[in-house]
């Protein structure tokens, strides 16, 4: 039998040579719960993420735009529960996650705790809130942990029409009238910023970076990953002629990097402490329909087991 | 973990791509029954034309070598080279072999 530490000293090597951990390995605790926080998290944020869309369902622009919104938000339901099953497969259940994000203990991402005011906050959320969860996403591929690789996998290739739709969106209203401009630049306003934080704090605030770096769960640090989505939406946003809401923001042409002013982290620290402008209403929301649900898994239940029980019946007949 | 669990028994699905090839796991859900696991797994899993046929099958019916035992569980097969046709030789001039 291996003692603890050299458990621990063949992981961390079989990490270090890029290979998948996959549910039914020998994990470290703190793996296991570092990776249990982490997909749990990404899940409910997919969930929690279909309501300031599903906001717009009724109120979208056309026919077209109606049933490319619900196949958009359709995938955010499906991404979610991917999470939870690669979630699952590391011994929490279901209705643990779901319990501990009414309770506030498992938070999503804050992102979502803004509202979608106009439409062209579809766009913006497409094109920023979609495009800095791909640039994550992305990295996340060649997380150690196999189940929430392969998920990441599936979901990038998914995620690409959402942002596409969104900038698309983005930039139709920027060819329309002054006051469809005015409306995208107002989205953009309002989005940016809290974009920019979903990466999460800066690095060296950051709790958990280190250790996830070491254990390959997260492949590149906040930092590194706002910068890149930065630089890629910058330019897509002078394309179209919107205009990123930061007046001292340069172009270093040393680095080749946009230099963005200081982001307003006091918000950030709000929002996820649950002052945001719709913490309550998101949560709420969730509560009350998986409370209205429930009848709905009871009677399923009692279906399954009464057609197994006829099944029966008809054998010893 | 939690013995309260509601949310129906869980499922893992193989999805067969094309015809001729092999089916593959895709995934897990959750279903009440057989019908509605593969409502779930067309609706989760292919959404795309990711598929053409769909397997589902209970998690817990499905029995799993131990990744930790992967070396004494394959050795049997470690130690038998000529299983493969390039231990033979075979003399210049042979072809279509």
């Amino acid at each position: 039998m291996k003692t603890a530490e050299e458990k621990l000293k063949d992981f961390d090597a079989y990490i270090e040579s890029e290979e998948k951990i996959e549910p039914k390995d020998w994990m470290p605790d703190e793996y296991r719960k570092t990776m249990i926080r982490q997909l749990s998290q990404h899940a409910h944020s997919e969930v929690i993420g279909m309501q300031p869309e599903g906001n717009w369902v009724l109120r979208a622009p056309s026919l077209r735009a109606k049933k490319i919104l619900l196949a958009k938000i359709q995938d955010e339901g499906g991404h979610g529960l991917y999470l939870y099953s690669a979630a699952e497969t590391l011994g929490i259940s279901r209705d643990e996650m779901i319990e501990q994000l009414h309770s506030v203990k498992a938070k999503y991402s804050s992102i979502f705790n803004y509202p979608a005011l106009t439409w062209a906050d579809i766009g913006a959320i497409g094109w920023l809130v979609d495009g800095a969860a791909i640039v994550n996403q992305i990295s996340l591929q060649r997380t150690s942990y196999g189940p929430y690789s392969r998920a990441m996998v599936r979901i990038c290739k998914e995620e690409s029409f959402h942002q596409r739709q969104g900038y698309e969106i983005m930039t139709t209203m920027m060819n329309g009238t002054a006051e469809q401009k005015e409306m995208a630049q107002d989205a953009m306003n309002r989005w940016w910023w809290p974009s920019l934080m979903m990466f999460g704090p800066p690095d060296n605030e950051s709790a958990h970076t280190k250790q996830s770096m070491q254990w390959k769960i997260k492949r590149e640090s906040n930092d590194v990953l706002r910068q890149r989505f930065i630089d890629k939406t910058v330019d897509q946003a002078h394309f179209i002629g919107i205009t990123v809401p930061d007046k001292n923001m340069k172009f270093n042409e040393s680095t080749q990097h946009w230099e963005i002013s200081p982001i307003d982290w006091e918000e950030f620290k709000q929002v996820i402490s649950g002052n945001g402008p719709c913490n309550h209403k998101r949560l709420s929301h969730h509560i009350k329909v998986h409370k209205q649900g429930k009848w709905v898994r009871e009677a399923a239940l009692a279906f399954s087991k009464n057609q197994q029980k006829n099944k029966a019946t008809l054998f010893t007949n | 973990m939690s013995t309260t669990d509601n949310q129906l028994p869980l499922w893992e699905v193989f999805i067969q791509s094309k015809s001729g090839t092999p089916h593959k796991h895709a995934g897990s859900i959750h279903a009440s029954d057989k019908n509605m696991a593969l409502e779930n797994a067309r609706d989760i899993y292919t959404r795309r034309g990711e598929g053409r046929n769909i397997w589902v099958v209970l998690s817990d019916q499905i029995a799993a070598s131990k990744t930790e035992d992967e070396a004494e569980f394959f050795d049997p097969a470690d130690d038998k080279v000529y299983r493969h046709p390039s231990f033979y030789k075979v003399p210049d001039g042979v072809k279509n072999m």
